[in-house]
C-alpha cells in the first residue's frame, strides 16, 4: 500500500508536465491501478486530456482508461462531447474505432442524445470496420435514448443485407437483442431473417437469429410451424455443439407454444430427447449438465418422453459433480409419477445412505421432501410408506433439515385422516426413542421432528394405544436438555395425552390408575416449572396447578375427565397460507379513507378554528344521520355477518369443504387393500419403507386383475353396442387408486375469493422503454436532434441525411412517387388559377404559410433541447394522453353451468380467404369437463377448416381437456368467399362432464358470429396515402350520425381501434381520420367527428355493402357508450 | 436501472485469485463490482476441477473456463448459450495466442492494455463484433503499426 500511494504521487507529478507522452504514460499506470481496485476518479480531467490527444497513441489509452473508469456519475463526461465527435468523423479509422468502443463502454443519456446522429451517420460509413462498429453501439444508444430507434430503425434494417458479413452479423445482434426485450415489434421482419437462416453458414449469426426466433415463436404460432423444419435439418446436420444445443432449446421453446391446438410433433420431441440423451452420456461435464437443463424443459410439456429416460437420469446421481447430480435432482422432482414414485424415492433414500457431505445430503432430503409433497401429495398413493419414509429420514445425523421433515409430519397428519392412527403410532416410537434424536440438539437440527412427534401424539391422542408408555417417555428428564420451544410443545400436549388417558381411566372405573397417572404428573412436572425457557416455565407452573386441583377433586371422588377433556375440544383445521389476503374487503369499507379528519394545516387552523369546527359539526350531522336509518343498519348487520363468515379468525358452523382424491375414477368400486399394521414395524437388515414397496406391488397386481376381471365383464355387456371410449387399457397412472380412502382436506379458504395470482411487472425495466412500434412512420418531433448553428437553420433544406432517410421510407414505391408528382402538378396548376382568382387570397395563404413555418421552427427548437415533447398530431392509435379503460376482444360466444365459451375472429393480411377464430373455454363447474368436441354448421360462404379425409358434419376435437376451474384457448381456422357481409353461424359444443357420479354427455349450442370488422386488419396508414386514396374517386361514401356519446374523443377513437381494428392517420382536435384494410384487400377510410353530444362518421370505401355494414356495427358499438 | 447485455462482463484472474483484467458491459458503482469481483472469484475458486463450466449466479449464469494459470469468466443471461460463451472465451484466448505468440499470464501483465485493445475489438459492449479471427487480428495489427510509426516519429530528435 505504501508502495502504491508512492506510485500515485509520481503519477501526479507526471500529469502534471506538459509533455502528453508523459501523461499518457501515467494514464496507463492509473488504469493498471484501477483495476488493482484503486479510485482513480480523481484524475477524470487528465484522462480527457490524454483522449483529446492527436497521436493515436495516446488517444487509444485515454479511452480505454475512460472506458474502465467513467460512468454516467462522471461529471467531467459532459465535456468530452465535443472530442468524441471530433474523433469520430476522424479521416483515420482506428481513431473513429477507439472513439466507438470507447463510447460503448461510458455512453450516457446525454452523449446519447447528442451523438446519436453521428453515430447513425457512421453505420453507413465505406469502411466496415466502422460500419460494424457503429452498429453494436447504436445498440446502446437506443438503451439509452429510446427516441433514437424509430428514426434510426431503417437504416439499421439494410444494414441485415450489409454486403460485409461482419456488419450483417452485428446488425443481426442488434435486432436479436432488441427483439428479445420486445419481440412483436420486430415480426415483420421474421421473412427476411428467415431467409437468412436458411442461408447463413456462419454459426454465430445462426445461433442469434434462431435466439430471436425462439422469441418470436410465442407470439406467432404459424411461424413456429414453418421452423421446425429446418431446425430439425440443423439437428441433423450440425457438429457444432452451441448450435446444436440452441437449435435444441428453441425446438423446444417453439413446441411448448404450439403445444395447443396443433398436431402433435412427437417425431421432434423425441430427436430432441435422442440429441440430449448424447449430451448426457457425454463425458464433458459441461454437455451433460447442459443436456439435463434442456431435459428439464421438456419434461414440463412432454414428460412422457422424458420418463423413459428414467435410468440415464438416475445414473446421474453417481456422477463426481455436484452440480450435475443437483440437476439431475430436479429432473427426478418432475419425473415422477404415481407408478414410479416409491422407486424413484427409493433409490433416493439409498444414495441418502451413502452421500457424502451434509450439503448434499441435505439437499437430497429437501427434494425427496418435495418431491413427494409436491402438487398436494398428488402422486402418493400410499402415505403409510410416506410416514415411514420421514420416520426413516430422521435417522440422519447432521442435517439442518429438521423442521422440514416436523412439518411434513404435521401436514399429513392432520390433513390425511385416514392415516392419523399410523402416524400416532409411529410418532410414539420416536418419542420414545427420542434420546436417540435428542443427542444432536442443535437449531433446525433432528431434533425438530420431536416438536411433531410431540404435537401428533397430544393432538390426536385418541389413537393412542399405549398412552402411559408415551407420557411417561415425555416426562423423562432427558427432555429438559431438548430447546425450549420443543419443551413448550412437549408440556402443552402432555396434557392432553393426560386428558384422554384420565377419561379412559375413569370410563373404565380404574380410579386407583386414574390417580397415579395424576400423581405422575405432579412428580414430574416441577423439572419443567425451573426451566429457563419462559414458555415452558408459564406453561408448566399453569398445568401443575390445574393438576393438583384435578388431584383434590379425585380425591374427593369427583369425576373430572369430561370437564379437562373439554379443554381441548374440537379439531383444528388448516388454513391456507393465503387465506388472510384472499379475505374480500367488505362493501363500504374504504381502507384508504381517514378515520378521523387529518388535522389540517396549523396556520389555518389558529387562524379561524371557530369555521373548522363549524364544519366539522354540519358534516358529522350529515354522516349520522343514514346511521339511523333502518334499513342501512340491517345492511350492515348483513356485511358484518358476509365478513365473518369470510373471516378465517371466526369459527364456522359448517364444516369445512373436503377434497376426493382427485383423478381417481370411481375409487368406492375398487376394493380397498387392508394392510395389516401388526406386521412389525421393523425388520432387521431391511429398512420399513421397503416394505410398503413390496407390499404397493402386490396391492397394485391385485387391483389390476381384478380391473380386468371387471372389464372383461363390462367387455361381455357391452358387446352389442358402439362404444368406441374407455375400451383402451393399460396400466396407465388413473388406475393406480390409493390404498386408503384418502381425505385430502384442502385448506380452508375465505369464500368469495378470488383466483388471481398476478405477477407484477418490474416497472424498472430498462427495454420498456424501448417498446416501441417500428412499423409506424416517423413524426417530425422524432428526429434525432442534429448540431448546427441556430441562425442558420433553414426549413427547406434539411441538410443531415436523415430526413433523405424518411422520404425513402415514407415511399415504399416508386409507383407512389411518380403519381404523387403528377398530383403535384396539378396542385401546381390548380394553385396557379387559384392564384389568378384573387390576389387576396394569395396573402392569406402566405400568412398561413408563414405560420406554419414558425410552429415548426418552435418545435424543432423545442426537440432539440428537449427530452419530451407531444407530438403535434397524434399518430396511428397511440394515444397515450390518458390512461384507457381497460378492454378486452373477447366476446361471450355461449355459456351454461359447466363452460363458458368466450371468442375473438382475426384475420390475417397473407391470406385473403381465412379467419382465425380463437376460443376461450372455462371450466365453470367443479368437475372435469373432458373429450370436447367443437362443430359447426356451414353456411356456402363460411366453412370451418377441417383436417383432411373428415366429413362436413364432424366436429374438430378441442385439443386439451379441463379441470375445475381451468380456462385454455383452442384456434379454429374458417374459410371464407365474400367478406363484404357478416356471418352468423349455428354451431355446438359437445363434452362429457366427469365428477364423482360418474360422466354425462352435454351439448351448449351456440351462434358464431363473424362481424365485418373481424375481417378488418388494423393497417397503419401515412396521412399522403390516405389523401391519394380519398381523392382516387374509386371509393363509395356512406355516413353515420349517432346522438348521446359522453365518452372523451379519446376513448372514442380507442374503442373504434380496438374493437373495428382501424388505426388513427390523423386527429386534430375533436377530428381524426382512420384507416384499415379488409383482408381482401378493400380499403376502408372513416373520418370521426365529435360534436356536443354526438359523433358523425363518414366513411369511404371500395365496397359499398361492405362500408355500410362497418357502420352500422360502428353505430352499434358507439350507441352502447 | 442497470442497463443489461449479452455478456454483462469478463473477468480473468489468476488461480491465486488475483485480478488481471476485467471488463464490464453493464453500469455498475465501484463498490458494487469489487464486491462482485471477490465473491465470483471465491466462488469459482472453490470449484472442484471436474465439475462443469457453468454457475448460477443471482440472476446471472458464470461462463468459465480455465488456461492454464489463469481464469476466464463471464457472466451471461438466463436465455444465452453457455456453449456459445465458452466459445468466445475461447476464441479470445486464440486471439490473445495469435497477437502474443502463445500467450502467457505475464504477457497480459506486462502487456495489459493491449490485452483490452484485443478484447474491444472482438467484442463491445456484451455483442461480439468479429467473428473472424483473421479481421480482429488485423485491426489490431495495422493500428499498432499506426502506433509504431507514431512512436518513430516521435522518437525522432525534434528540432
Amino acid at each position: 500500500a505504501k508502495y502504491i500511494s508512492q506510485c500515485i504521487d509520481e503519477i501526479k507529478q507526471e500529469l502534471k508536465q506538459d509533455n502528453i507522452a508523459v501523461k499518457a504514460n501515467a494514464v496507463c499506470k492509473l488504469t493498471y491501478l484501477q483495476m488493482l481496485g484503486y479510485d482513480i476518479s480523481w484524475a477524470a480531467f487528465n484522462i480527457i486530456e490524454v483522449m483529446s490527444a492527436s497521436k493515436f497513441t495516446f488517444k487509444r489509452i485515454g479511452y480505454l482508461a475512460a472506458s474502465q473508469c467513467f460512468h454516467e456519475g462522471t461529471d467531467v463526461i459532459m465535456l468530452t462531447t465535443n472530442q468524441i465527435r471530433k474523433d469520430l468523423s476522424s479521416p483515420n479509422q482506428y481513431d473513429t474505432g477507439v472513439a466507438l468502443t470507447g463510447l460503448s463502454c461510458f455512453v450516457t443519456p446525454d452523449l446519447a442524445r447528442d451523438l446519436a446522429n453521428d453515430i447513425m451517420t457512421l453505420m453507413s460509413h465505406t469502411k466496415p470496420y466502422i460500419r460494424k462498429k457503429a452498429v453494436l453501439i447504436m445498440y446502446k444508444v437506443f438503451l439509452k435514448y429510446p427516441e433514437s430507434l424509430r428514426p434510426a430503425f431503417p437504416r439499421l434494417k439494410e444494414k441485415l443485407e450489409d454486403p460485409d458479413p461482419g456488419v450483417q452479423s452485428a446488425a443481426v445482434n442488434v435486432i436479436c437483442e432488441l427483439a428479445r426485450r420486445n419481440p412483436k415489434n420486430y415480426l415483420s421482419l421474421a421473412p427476411l431473417f428467415f431467409k437468412l437462416m436458411t442461408s447463413s453458414t456462419n454459426n454465430w449469426v445462426l445461433i442469434k437469429i434462431i435466439k430471436l426466433f425462439g422469441a418470436l415463436t410465442p407470439l406467432e404460432p404459424r411461424l413456429g410451424k414453418k421452423l421446425i423444419e429446418p431446425l430439425t435439418n440443423l439437428i441433423h446436420s450440425t457438429s457444432a455443439m452451441s448450435l446444436l444445443y440452441e437449435c435444441v432449446n428453441t425446438v423446444i421453446a417453439v413446441l411448448i407454444s404450439l403445444s395447443s391446438g396443433m398436431p402433435n410433433h412427437s417425431a421432434s420431441i423425441q430427436l430432441c430427447v435422442q440429441k440430449l440423451r448424447i449430451l448426457i452420456e457425454d463425458s464433458d461435464q459441461n454437455l451433460k449438465y447442459l443436456g439435463l437443463l434442456a431435459m428439464s424443459k421438456i419434461l414440463k410439456t412432454h414428460p412422457k418422453s422424458v420418463q423413459s429416460h428414467k435410468d440415464l437420469i438416475l445414473q446421474c446421481l453417481d456422477d463426481k459433480d455436484e452440480s450435475i447430480r443437483l440437476r439431475a435432482l430436479d429432473l427426478l422432482y418432475g419425473m415422477v409419477s404415481k407408478k414410479n414414485l416409491m422407486e424413484i424415492v427409493k433409490k433416493l433414500m439409498i444414495h441418502v445412505d451413502k452421500a457424502e457431505g451434509t450439503t448434499y445430503r441435505d439437499e437430497l432430503l429437501t427434494k425427496i421432501i418435495d418431491i413427494c409433497s409436491q402438487s398436494n401429495y398428488q402422486y402418493i398413493t400410499n402415505f403409510e410408506w410416506y410416514i415411514s419414509i420421514l420416520v426413516e429420514l430422521t435417522r440422519l445425523e447432521g442435517t439442518r433439515h429438521g423442521h422440514l421433515i416436523a412439518a411434513q409430519m404435521l401436514d399429513v397428519a392432520i390433513r390425511v385422516k385416514a392415516i392419523r392412527k399410523f402416524a400416532v403410532s409411529q410418532m410414539a416410537m420416536l418419542l420414545d426413542n427420542a434420546h436417540l434424536i435428542a443427542s444432536n440438539t442443535q437449531r433446525n437440527g433432528i431434533c425438530e421432528v420431536l416438536y411433531a412427534a410431540a404435537w401428533i401424539c397430544g393432538e390426536f391422542s385418541e389413537h393412542l394405544e399405549e398412552a402411559n408408555q408415551t407420557l411417561e417417555a415425555m416426562l423423562r428428564p432427558k427432555v429438559t436438555t431438548l430447546p425450549g420451544h420443543i419443551q413448550a410443545v412437549y408440556v402443552q400436549n402432555m396434557v392432553k395425552l393426560y386428558a384422554s388417558i384420565l377419561q379412559q381411566k375413569e370410563q373404565a372405573g380404574e380410579k386407583e390408575a386414574a390417580q397415579e397417572i395424576t400423581q405422575l404428573m405432579i412428580e414430574r412436572l416441577p423439572q419443567f416449572v425451573q426451566s429457563a425457557d419462559l414458555e415452558v416455565q408459564e406453561r408448566a407452573s399453569c398445568i401443575l396447578q390445574l393438576i393438583k386441583y384435578i388431584q383434590k377433586l379425585q380425591v374427593k371422588e369427583v369425576p373430572v375427565a369430561e370437564e379437562v377433556i373439554a379443554l381441548f375440544a374440537g379439531e383444528l383445521n388448516p388454513v391456507a397460507p393465503k387465506a388472510q389476503k384472499k379475505v374480500p374487503v367488505p362493501e363500504g369499507l374504504d381502507l384508504d379513507a381517514w378515520i378521523n379528519e387529518p388535522p389540517s394545516d396549523s396556520e389555518s387552523e389558529d387562524e379561524k378554528p371557530k369555521t373548522i369546527f363549524h364544519e366539522e359539526e354540519q358534516r358529522h350531522t350529515r354522516h349520522r344521520q343514514p346511521e339511523i336509518d333502518e334499513e342501512e343498519l340491517a345492511r350492515r348487520r348483513e356485511a358484518r355477518k358476509q365478513e365473518q363468515a369470510n373471516n378465517p379468525f371466526y369459527i364456522k358452523s359448517s364444516p369445512s369443504p373436503q377434497k376426493r382424491y382427485q383423478d381417481t375414477p370411481g375409487v368406492e368400486h375398487i376394493p380397498v387393500v387392508q394392510i395389516d399394521l401388526s406386521v412389525p414395524l421393523k425388520v432387521p437388515g431391511m429398512p420399513m419403507s421397503d416394505q410398503y414397496v413390496k407390499l404397493e406391488e402386490e396391492r397394485r397386481h391385485k387391483q389390476k386383475l381384478e380391473k380386468d376381471k371387471k372389464k372383461k365383464k363390462q367387455k361381455k355387456e357391452k358387446r352389442g353396442k358402439h362404444h368406441r371410449h374407455n375400451s383402451l387399457h393399460t396400466e396407465s397412472e388413473e388406475d393406480i387408486a390409493p390404498a386408503h380412502h384418502v381425505d385430502i382436506i384442502t385448506e380452508e379458504m375465505p369464500e368469495n375469493a378470488l383466483p388471481s395470482d398476478e405477477d407484477d411487472k418490474d416497472p424498472n425495466d430498462p427495454y420498456k422503454a424501448l417498446d416501441i412500434d417500428l412499423d409506424k412512420p416517423l413524426a417530425d418531433s422524432e428526429k434525432l436532434p442534429v448540431q448546427r448553428h441556430r441562425n442558420v437553420e433553414t426549413l427547406k433544406s434539411p441538410d443531415s441525411e436523415l430526413p433523405l432517410e424518411e422520404k425513402k421510407s415514407k415511399k415504399p414505391k416508386k409507383k407512389e412517387k411518380k403519381h404523387k408528382d403528377k398530383e403535384r402538378d396539378k396542385g401546381k396548376k390548380k394553385e396557379k388559377e387559384k392564384k389568378k382568382s384573387s390576389k387576396h387570397k394569395k396573402k392569406k395563404h402566405k400568412k398561413e404559410k408563414e405560420e406554419k413555418s414558425k410552429d415548426k421552427k418552435k418545435s424543432k427548437k423545442k426537440s432539440h433541447h428537449s427530452e419530451e415533447e407531444p407530438p403535434a398530431s397524434v399518430q396511428n392509435g397511440t394515444l397515450e394522453d390518458e390512461p384507457l379503460p381497460p378492454m378486452s376482444s373477447y366476446r361471450l360466444l355461449a355459456e351454461n353451468p359447466y363452460i363458458k365459451m368466450t371468442y375473438d375472429i382475426q384475420g390475417n393480411l397473407q391470406n385473403d380467404s381465412k379467419v382465425t377464430v380463437s376460443v376461450i373455454f372455462e371450466n365453470k363447474s367443479t368437475s372435469f369437463l373432458k373429450s370436447m368436441e367443437l362443430n359447426v354448421l356451414d353456411s356456402l360462404n363460411t366453412k370451418m377448416l377441417r383436417p383432411e379425409g373428415s366429413s362436413v358434419h364432424d366436429g374438430i376435437p378441442v385439443p386439451f381437456q379441463l379441470p375445475p376451474g381451468i380456462s385454455n384457448e383452442a384456434q379454429f381456422v374458417f374459410t371464407l368467399q365474400s367478406i363484404v357481409m357478416a356471418q352468423k353461424l349455428k354451431g355446438t359444443l359437445s363434452f362429457i362432464v366427469k365428477n364423482d357420479e360418474g360422466s354425462t354427455h352435454e351439448k351448449l349450442d351456440f351462434k358464431l358470429h363473424f362481424s365485418c370488422a373481424s375481417y378488418l386488419i388494423t393497417t397503419p396508414c401515412y396521412s399522403d396515402a390516405f389523401a391519394k386514396l380519398l381523392e382516387s374517386g374509386d371509393l363509395h361514401m356512406s355516413s353515420i350520425k349517432v346522438d348521446g356519446i359522453s365518452i372523451s374523443f379519446q376513448h372514442l377513437l380507442a374503442k373504434i381501434c380496438f374493437h373495428h381494428h382501424f388505426s388513427v392517420v390523423e386527429r386534430v382536435d375533436s377530428c381524426a381520420s382512420m384507416y384499415s384494410r379488409s383482408i381482401q384487400g378493400h380499403h376502408v377510410c372513416l373520418l370521426v367527428k365529435k360534436g356536443e353530444n354526438s359523433v358523425s362518421i363518414d366513411g369511404k370505401c371500395n365496397d359499398s355493402t361492405l362500408l355500410s355494414n362497418l357502420l352500422d356495427e360502428m353505430k352499434e358499438t358507439l350507441s352502447k357508450c | 436501472g442497470r442497463i443489461l447485455c449479452q455478456i454483462h462482463f469478463i473477468l480473468l484472474f489468476s488461480r491465486q485469485g488475483k485480478l488481471r483484467l476485467q471488463k464490464w458491459y453493464t453500469t455498475l458503482p465501484d463498490k458494487e463490482k469489487k464486491k462482485i469481483i471477490r465473491e465470483i472469484v471465491q466462488i469459482i475458486l472453490s470449484r472442484n476441477q471436474r465439475t462443469s463450466s457453468f454457475v448460477d449466479w443471482k440472476d446471472l449464469k458464470l461462463v468459465y473456463k480455465r488456461y492454464a494459470s489463469l481464469y476466464f469468466c463471464c457472466a451471461i443471461e438466463d436465455q444465452d448459450n453457455e456453449l456459445l460463451t465458452l466459445e468466445v472465451v475461447h476464441r479470445y484466448v486464440e486471439l490473445l495466442d495469435r497477437y502474443f505468440g502463445n500467450v502467457c499470464e505475464l504477457d497480459i501483465i506486462f502487456n495489459f492494455e493491449k490485452a483490452y485493445f484485443i478484447l474491444d475489438e472482438f467484442i463491445i459492449g456484451g455483442e461480439v463484433q468479429e467473428t473472424s479471427k483473421k479481421t480482429a487480428v488485423k485491426a489490431i495489427e495495422d493500428s499498432d503499426m499506426l502506433q509504431e510509426t507514431v512512436e518513430e516519429y516521435m522518437n525522432k530528435p525534434a528540432f
